[in-house]
């Protein structure tokens, strides 16, 4: 049945669905991760990408970034459900438009082809500081640092001049400023 | 240089700076080394029971009953996946328990070892943490932190996984002092202005209720007396959930009896008209409910609760006061008094009609039963075996199904703890191995199982748990012979195909009795029954009361799935012009 009023759905009054920036800050143990991810979809949450290390090696710290999609009040539970979690330090919630939060993903480009495909496939991506990062006669490994939306445009600009492979991390996010989130 | 001693040895230093009386638990290669070390604690007792998630559901019993975690201790595989229901009931109706597991030595975990499974794993969606101790340096704080954990904010479970080597390995053992790593999560978040603008919406409010839940009970008998002076000082009326009956007397004037899906015609009327509703302690669980959009449309909505999570998860609120119920209401009536605002006689005029409005629904009797003097009403059983019982201070239990909704609406409870049922779950099977923890706790109180033939049969098992430790638990069946809440919901919902809720081949519950070596009794027409229950409450030992009931009631009053609260089912005779259509019938 499409979407069947249910005695306890949430609600039928379609609220907005926007783009947040989930960041966690966690004790880097065994199970961590599981216990984050676990939580998203055991209920029902969305993960767009999730970018995880160390940030603390002292205080063995872990930040986790989630790229997540949801109504105010599903963003909202996504934080109080992480917040319970035992080893989860911190949560912070920025909207994916927020002008005072850069936002970054990094992507690798494998472009097999001739040298004039290559050529311009480097000049694609120089806009988005791109790096070569290893070099053949045939080949080229072009290293970009951009907005999602970039790198998905990119990726599919690039088939023309022989992207053979893509490898992509999941977004990371700082406040701009002196401000640190506490 | 300190003594040395083996990780069993800490498992049971640990215990027993807990204050641990009683273990709820079942032997088997991974726990060995605890077992072995047993002997030598003699202030804790181990109770053998026959199946692991009965080991759960009695710790759950022993829980709730005492204010006290819940002690498990099972052995790797099949043992920690045993438990898996009976953590997964605690984590819903948030009862404190630590599990403890045995585990494959370290160096075998991910071998696919004898008896290997990745507890951790699959109990972490089902406990509030857990842990998998690989270093016997880790395991004091570990086991410390579990009792911790489990019993602070709202409770649940908790599983500590232990390799058969870390509990044969030596290290020196002091008590840890207790660390605070609380990580931010503090209890309570509610100001002195959040009291003030709770106490100006309760002095404008014409139509306010009160709807209560297992928080109240999880916060301490002390809750309860500060819950009753709240009801007191303001006159307002209370209803509650299936998990707060008790909190409030069951048979005070100003209670209106249990609301949501089997609940009276006056609680859920009340919900649904009010001006104010103050919900403390209970989670807006969709049996609540009933249909979101239409939950009580007309009021003010404060909510009262300990964990954050729960607050606006299902039902926006106007006024959120996070924190122990307990502080809470004290800080309440604390201000109410301070005030001098003598609520019940100033607001006594302004929520008379209210009251009015409240009497009139209550003489729909919406709890009224055609009794007959051929067959057993299962509503009238439980009515007679509350009579028969209510000057003693009776614990009891229940299975999940048709049964468990009448014990609930016939049974009435003056205290706290009284009352043990699988709520959030629903697990059938709950009831028997509950009683035996509730009896573990109160060796001299009256502990009854109500129950149904078909859940009971599920962990009937632990009967001979009981039989073992000479615990006089009742196992009072209302045999119907189906599963009889899922026939209700044929009959409602799928034109009486009953599809395999009929249980063909019961065994005799009297002889089943005697095999276990407990007493039998049975009872077939209402004018035997006074003298049957008093035979089983009597006798001191375990008895199964085989209580023969009409196969054909069904629990009404009844909340429709899909509908709102001013749509109740009141009887049989209702129920063809209230039929569930449509989309109601895709809900559970």
């Amino acid at each position: 049945m499409a979407n069947p009023k249910s005695a306890y759905s949430v609600s039928s009054k379609k609220e907005k669905s926007d783009t947040h920036i989930i960041v966690v800050w966690v004790d880097n143990e065994a199970g961590v991760l599981a216990r984050v991810v676990g939580l998203f979809s055991g209920r029902g949450y969305n993960i767009e990408s999730l970018a995880v290390a160390e940030v603390d090696a002292k205080k063995s710290i872990s930040r986790i970034t989630i790229v997540t999609t949801g109504t105010p009040q599903v963003i909202d539970q996504i934080k109080l459900q992480l917040k319970k979690l035992v080893p989860v330090h911190k949560v912070a919630d920025f909207k994916r438009n927020d002008k005072g939060v850069i936002f970054k993903e990094m992507a690798l480009f494998k472009v097999v082809g001739n040298n004039t495909k290559i050529k311009k496939a480097i000049n694609a991506c120089k806009k988005y500081d791109a790096v070569i990062l290893d070099k053949t006669k045939k080949s080229n490994v072009i290293q970009i640092t951009a907005l999602r939306r970039e790198i998905d445009k990119m990726a599919k600009n690039l088939r023309k001049f022989g992207l053979v492979s893509v490898s992509r991390t999941g977004a990371v996010a700082m406040t701009r400023g002196d401000k640190v989130f506490n | 240089m300190s003594k040395l001693y083996t990780g069993a040895e800490i498992v049971f230093k640990c215990l027993e700076d807990q204050e641990v009386d009683f273990i709820f638990g079942y032997p088997g290669g991974a726990v060995l080394p605890i077992y072995d070390e047993l002997k030598n604690h003699n202030t804790i007792k181990h109770i053998l029971v026959r199946h692991e998630q009965g080991a759960g559901h009695a710790a759950e019993g022993y829980a709730r009953s005492s204010g006290k975690p819940g002690v498990v201790l099972v052995t790797s595989g099949p043992g920690a996946t045993n438990v898996v229901t009976a953590l997964t009931d605690a984590y819903m109706d948030s009862v404190p328990l630590v599990c403890i597991s045995g585990q494959v030595p370290t160096h075998l975990i991910g071998t696919d070892a004898f008896q290997e499974c990745d507890t951790t794993g699959i109990t972490r969606p089902c406990t509030k943490h857990n842990w998998l101790v690989k270093d016997i340096k880790d395991l004091s704080k570990t086991l410390h932190e579990a009792f911790r954990v489990a019993t602070t904010g709202r409770p649940g479970p908790v599983l500590v996984d232990i390799p058969k080597d870390i509990q044969f390995a030596k290290i020196g053992y002091s008590k840890p002092k207790v660390e605070k790593r609380l990580n931010g999560k503090s209890l309570n978040h509610f100001s002195q202005k959040d009291i003030d603008t709770l106490i100006s919406l309760m002095n404008k409010s014409k139509k306010p209720i009160i709807y209560s839940g297992g928080g109240v009970i999880n916060s301490g008998p002390e809750a309860s007396n500060v819950l009753r002076e709240l009801v007191e000082l303001t006159g307002f009326p209370i209803t509650s959930t299936l998990q707060g009956l008790g909190a409030y007397p069951g048979d005070d004037n100003q209670f209106l009896g249990m609301l949501g899906m089997h609940g009276t015609y006056e609680a859920n009327n009340a919900m649904h008209d009010c001006d104010l509703l103050i919900n403390i302690g209970a989670r807006f669980d969709d049996r609540i409910t009933g249909k979101i959009d239409e939950f009580s449309p007309k009021s003010k909505k404060v909510h009262i609760d300990i964990d954050p999570s729960s607050i606006n998860k299902i039902i926006k609120v106007d006024l959120a006061l996070v924190g122990d119920v307990k502080e809470v209401l004290k800080g309440i009536t604390k201000t109410l008094k301070k005030k001098n605002l003598d609520l019940k006689k100033s607001n006594k005029q302004q929520i008379a009609k209210w009251w009015e409005q409240i009497q009139k629904w209550r003489t729909k009797n919406s709890l009224h039963f055609k009794n007959s003097d051929e067959t057993i009403k299962p509503q009238h059983a439980v009515q007679r075996l509350y009579e028969l019982t209510k000057h003693k201070d009776t614990f009891v239990t229940t299975e999940v199904g048709q049964h468990q909704m009448w014990a609930a609406q016939h049974y009435k409870f003056n205290k706290p703890n009284r009352w043990m049922t699988s709520g959030g779950l629903g697990t059938m099977g709950y009831g028997l191995p509950a009683a035996v923890g509730v009896q573990i706790a109160h060796p001299k109180k009256l502990v009854i199982d109500i129950a149904g033939e078909a859940s009971v049969l599920m962990t009937m098992q632990e009967m001979s748990t009981a039989v073992q430790y000479n615990l006089p638990i009742k196992i009072f069946i209302l045999n119907n012979q189906y599963m009889g809440m899922v026939r209700q919901w044929q009959e409602l919902l799928h034109e009486k195909n009953y599809s395999e809720s009929y249980t063909e081949a019961l065994p005799d519950f009297i002889k089943m009795a005697e095999a276990y070596g407990c007493k039998g009794i049975k009872a077939e027409k209402p004018d035997e029954l006074d003298e049957k229950i008093r035979e089983m409450v009597e006798f001191d030992g375990p008895v199964i009361f085989d209580c023969r009931v009409d196969p054909n009631e069904n629990c009404f009053p009844m909340i429709p799935s899909g509908k709102p609260h001013n749509q109740m089912i009141l009887g049989p005779s209702e129920k063809e012009e209230n039929k569930i259509t449509g989309k109601g019938k895709a809900l559970v």
